[in-house]
């Protein structure tokens, strides 16, 4: 699962690495720093797998206020 | 008959650090604090007020008070709440009540990426609920503030709606961590629930500095003797 700031939201955290990089000469438009998580689920198949995580997103792992989620199957 | 000192609960995650200084700042303005560890599934009987402290719950892990939000307790706070119960939400208990959906938005690292630490001026905003009753509008309070992830976030539409509920209770006189129109503290519609950044409990002492917390925690405490008379 990938989580981000969503569009919009200010992101401090980007906002320093940005500056980081462009003290080490290196130039980029926009940093923007989320989070990984990785799960292992068990399901009969990859649909119910993923509308499982889906929930999982929208309840606990992201906050749709503020974050958007994309989930990413390994094992399809 | 004699009046007895209203029971607040206070609870205490892993990682709460101000749930003492939250006890003693209300046994000291006459309430009886009692400890809630937060796997209880209920709270103590004859409760008549909940504090959710400051802190980092469970580490801060996944975002601030998100892991709290799912904690055994916290159906008992939010059923608490439901029947109109008083429950304050200091920094981190703050945040949680934004992660639980008992308040509006949600709290975000300070824009200038730096934990402030400071004694804030906060005006009062809203006068409708307990805990800012005993304050006029346009009040203005000092109360300390400590936290790295204060910068309160809404969006137009959202924004709006709070603006327009009159939910906005308290607002810092300048600007410390970007939080949208200077929030610092929100209620709920129903006004039974405050939620704020800045710290009451650490300013209920003149010899330690600040007193702008007594008329919020005092506010919280005659709500709770109100609601226990109220049960009999």
């Amino acid at each position: 699962m990938l989580i981000r700031p969503k569009a919009g939201i200010l992101d401090p955290q980007g906002e320093a690495v940005k500056a980081s990089l462009a003290t080490l000469g290196f130039s980029v438009t926009d940093a923007r720093v989320g989070r990984l998580v990785d799960l292992e689920v068990e399901a009969d198949d990859a649909a119910s797998a993923r509308a499982e995580v889906e929930r999982m997103c929208a309840e606990l792992l992201a906050n749709p206020l503020i974050e958007s989620f994309e989930i990413v199957a390994d094992r399809p | 008959m004699t009046e007895a000192a209203p029971r607040i609960a206070v609870v205490t995650f892993p990682g709460s650090n101000d749930d003492g200084d939250a006890r003693l700042a209300l046994a000291r303005l006459g309430a009886a604090a009692l400890p809630v560890w937060h796997t209880a599934t209920e709270l103590p009987a004859a409760t008549g007020g909940v504090v959710l402290p400051g802190g980092f719950s469970y580490g801060d892990y996944l975002r601030c008070g998100a892991i709290a939000r799912v904690a055994p307790v916290m159906d008992a706070v939010r059923a608490f709440a439901a029947e109109g119960g008083p429950v304050l939400g200091i920094c981190n208990g703050f945040q949680i009540l934004c992660e639980a959906g008992m308040l509006p938005g949600a709290l975000r690292p300070n824009r200038q990426l730096e934990f402030v630490c400071a004694d804030a001026a906060v005006t009062v905003e809203e006068t409708t609920s307990p805990f800012t009753a005993a304050c006029t509008r346009g009040d203005e309070l000092v109360i300390p503030i400590k936290h790295g992830e204060g910068n309160w976030v809404a969006d137009d539409e959202l924004y709006a709606e709070v603006s327009e509920q009159g939910q906005v209770a308290l607002r810092y006189v300048d600007d410390v961590n970007g939080s949208r129109a200077g929030v610092a503290g929100l209620v709920n519609r129903d006004r039974n629930v405050l939620g704020l950044m800045p710290h009451p409990e650490h300013a209920v002492d003149p010899l330690l500095g600040p007193t702008g917390g007594v008329p919020i925690l005092e506010g919280l405490i005659a709500a709770a003797r109100e609601r226990l008379a109220v049960a009999g």
